[in-house]
């Protein structure tokens, strides 16, 4: 148990050794001359970076610097795509895809003799002699990190380096000078929103906890740590990296609506975050952050995991309440809402990770200075989590209001091979997909749903011309066929109808009749499900059918997919101009479709071969074994 | 219950002894009953019916209510799994990439569909929703072990490691 005077006291020493991580900071009184960060995130630790610290922390024995130079394990530095990776303070010197055999190198030629491995640095940060920092390059350069402040910068399991970053300052804070009424107004002038997907407006949420039931005598904050859109991982990082903002948040959460008790409920399939919780939820016992009469006050506050078990659904606020009190996830009707009776029927608030990663901030910084990013009615910045067809996949945060050209064009690093941009999918199975005409819209809650998407939880996934649209929407009906919970009749029975209709317009037997029905059906669906699963599920289908109703068409009338995606209306076929007549196709074609056919090309000196489109299992493998570019598909 | 083939349950008292510590510890939480199925299934390795019996005798919940929740949630089983256990990431990052067909190339070479287990016990197949890694699709993975930016021509390798 340490009073706010220690914890000041470990921040003060805590300073210099955490400022030694800002490239070029010479000035800072480090312990060290170098600090070795490693990413150990999940990307990075699935591709090999325990291996990487556990070698280097040997070779750095081996050459004598154990004193000179501290190795961290930090949570995600959001660049998954250049994983792992290892950055040297204070020269900033960004490794990026290295592997363990890398490293006896990298110790004797940087740590001993000084010169950093260009060659095995990210090349963007390379300038010629000169080395750049992570900040001047493009995926970072308009970035603004406020909920991922931390992640990437601290070692998540040592509370001591996140009380170096002021951690645990807004909770002394607000019990030491707000009242809990001051602490509610604060968040509504913020104007935070939830991160999770909705976007209510968090402060309301706390001060209708507060006030709706004045004499309960049990009230819950619960932390929904369940990211379930798939492709949406910045929950995932702020809790392997950052874990404290989560704890602190929460804290300052019950001291506003009156609870004595916090939950989080997060994803088994998230074992790195499980266990830095634990670590950090231990710590903060152990200083008395969380526990009985925190900072000497009449405030105690304690936190508990909850484990969740693979449903979907469950991040619904009514069905994680659900599945914490041991029960089937099945949402509840609403009213009554959760700040009347939510987990045990008692008042509770759940707000997302994300959402939470923002609340010590807004406390130290002010209402003002957070409502002074984003739109009018978006305040702040919003994580995405990059992916699919594009070259920087990783995670982002941006000032709201940030459009999707300079996310995807400028920070992400564009589309790979040369294509072309086709649509962005956001809000994962509850949001849609955005047309290329859509491209300079500013993102913000209000302008994604006004262009037939969501904000969700944040997920962006980018497609290129490769991609089938109907494909795609039939993707997220099968995830949310299989995730219904089976509750309500439209979601259960609907979203495998619109399944099914899918299915028949991928294998072109579906008439233009279908479409219509199929359009019917998503608006009956949105309007009577029973919770958000089923009100949002048709979205992709919605969004597709508004933006690319031309590639519905095309496989309902041509019977073509113009994709080349939807393997029943494939056709592959070998452009006689282009064939020289060797032969790989054929000796490559697994069911012998491929024979030479008689006549020989302009300017080539065998016969050309010929496809028998109906021996084609349309495997592709001819088409790949190509030299010479002479096989389409359409 | 779906037919799949599984073998006949052959637990061990000792680890019933784990269970029943388990439920002591935790059976006066409130919503005990995930974490002891959570507790259990990493005894076990899958929850047979024979082992909701113990917990529904010794927490006093009934069994049709044990049974409607381990249905629920796809992380619990009723069925074992293979000594290794492939998982392919369905993932809207992976899909988009091509893990439809790594999860339809391990189906044709191990002769399984999803959610089923190989004759010898070897090898188990599932998909699953994203994994995070999604810097790395598409992702798969054997027990602990991850493999990403994977193609369909390096999965025959992959599997001839685990012997």
């Amino acid at each position: 148990m340490k009073s706010l005077q220690e914890i000041q006291a470990i921040r003060d020493e805590m300073r210099p050794e955490l400022e030694l991580r800002n490239v070029g900071s010479t000035e800072a009184k480090s312990k060290y001359e170098r600090q070795v960060l490693i990413c150990g995130g999940t990307g990075c630790t699935s591709s090999g970076s325990p291996e990487i610290e556990r070698v280097l922390r040997e070779e750095i024995e081996k050459a004598g610097l154990t004193d000179k130079i501290q190795v961290v394990k930090t949570g995600c530095f959001g660049l998954c795509a250049l994983g792992p990776i290892m950055i040297v303070y204070p020269s900033g010197a960004f490794y990026s895809r290295i592997s363990a055999e890398n490293i006896p190198q990298i110790v004797q030629e940087h740590f001993v003799n000084g010169n950093p491995v260009k060659e095995l640095l990210y090349n963007e940060t390379v300038d010629g002699d000169k080395i750049k920092g992570l900040n001047e390059t493009s995926f970072y350069k308009k970035q603004h990190r406020v909920a991922l402040r931390n992640c990437g910068a601290i070692n998540p399991e040592n509370i001591d380096e996140y009380i170096g970053k002021d951690g645990y300052q807004a909770l002394a804070k607000v019990i030491k000078e707000m009242t809990p009424e001051d602490v509610i107004q604060t968040i509504l002038d913020s104007g935070l929103r939830g991160r999770g997907g909705g976007g209510f407006p968090t402060g309301m949420k706390w001060k209708l906890a507060r006030t709706i039931v004045p004499d309960a005598d049990q009230k819950y904050v619960c932390c929904n740590a369940d990211e379930g859109d798939p492709g949406a991982f910045m929950d995932r990082s702020v809790l392997e990296g950052d874990p404290h903002v989560v704890l602190e948040a929460m804290a300052i959460a019950g001291y506003a609506i009156g609870a004595t008790q916090g939950y989080i409920y997060v994803r088994a399939e998230y074992p790195i975050a499980v266990e830095r919780l634990e670590i950090a939820i231990k710590q903060a016992r152990e200083y008395g952050v969380l526990g009985k009469n925190i900072f000497g006050s009449d405030f105690s506050f304690d936190i508990d995991l909850r484990l969740g078990a693979g449903a979907f659904v469950c991040g619904e606020e009514t069905a994680l309440m659900t599945s914490i009190e041991g029960n089937r996830g099945e949402p509840r009707p609403r009213p009554p809402f959760p700040a009347e009776k939510g987990l045990f029927q008692k008042p509770t608030i759940l707000n997302n990770v994300e959402t939470y990663a923002n609340i010590p901030q807004i406390i130290l910084k002010g209402a003002d200075w957070f409502a002074g990013m984003g739109t009018e009615k978006s305040k702040g910045t919003k994580v995405f989590a990059l992916g699919g067809k594009i070259e920087h996949t990783g995670l982002v945060e941006v000032p709201m209001g940030t459009t999707l050209r300079e996310v995807i064009e400028e920070i992400g690093g564009g589309i790979p091979n040369g294509k072309k941009f086709k649509a962005a999918q956001t809000g994962g199975p509850s949001g849609g997909c955005i047309s290329p005409e859509n491209y300079d819209v500013p993102i913000d809650y209000d302008n994604l749903i006004s262009i037939g998407s969501m904000m969700g939880s944040g997920g962006l996934i980018v497609m290129d011309e490769d991609n089938c649209m109907v494909d795609i929407a039939k993707f997220f009906l099968e995830f949310t066929v299989d995730e219904s919970c089976g509750k309500c009749t439209p979601c259960r029975i609907g979203t495998k109808r619109m399944y099914e209709m899918l299915d028949k317009i991928t294998k072109g037997q579906a008439t233009l009749e279908d479409l219509d029905k199929l359009e019917e059906l998503c608006y009956y669906i949105k309007a009577n499900s029973l919770c958000g699963l089923g009100q949002t599920a048709p979205n992709p289908v919605l969004s597709t059918l508004k933006n690319f109703r031309d590639e519905y068409i095309a496989h309902v009338v041509d019977k073509k997919c113009p994709a080349g995606v939807c393997k029943d209306l494939l056709e592959f076929k070998i452009v006689f101009e282009k064939c020289i007549g060797c032969g790989m196709c054929a000796k490559n074609c697994p069911a012998s479709a491929i024979e030479r056919g008689t006549e020989v090309a302009p300017g080539k000196k065998l016969a050309a071969f010929v496809i028998d489109s109906s021996k084609c299992v349309k495997c592709g493998a001819c088409m790949a074994n190509c030299k010479f570019k002479a096989i389409v598909k359409g | 219950m779906a037919t799949k083939k599984t073998v006949p349950f052959n637990g061990t008292e000792e680890q019933k002894a784990k269970l029943l510590g388990v439920i002591a510890e935790l059976k006066d939480q409130q919503g005990a009953l995930m974490p002891v199925l959570q507790e259990a299934q990493k005894i076990y390795g899958y929850l047979p019916i024979e082992v909701q019996k113990i917990i529904s005798d010794e927490m006093e919940i009934p069994m049709e209510k044990i049974y409607g929740v381990v249905t629920f949630y796809a992380q619990f089983s009723l069925y074992p799994k293979g000594k290794y256990n492939i998982s392919v990431c369905l993932g809207t990052a992976c899909y988009v990439k091509g893990s439809g067909d790594i999860y339809d190339k391990l189906q044709e070479i191990l002769e399984i569909g999803g959610g089923e287990c190989t004759a010898d016990g070897k090898f188990s197949l599932e998909a699953c929703r994203c994994i995070g890694a999604c810097g790395l699709a598409p992702v798969m993975t054997v027990n602990e072990d991850v493999y990403g930016r994977l193609t369909v021509d390096q999965i025959k390798d992959i599997l001839a490691k685990y012997e």
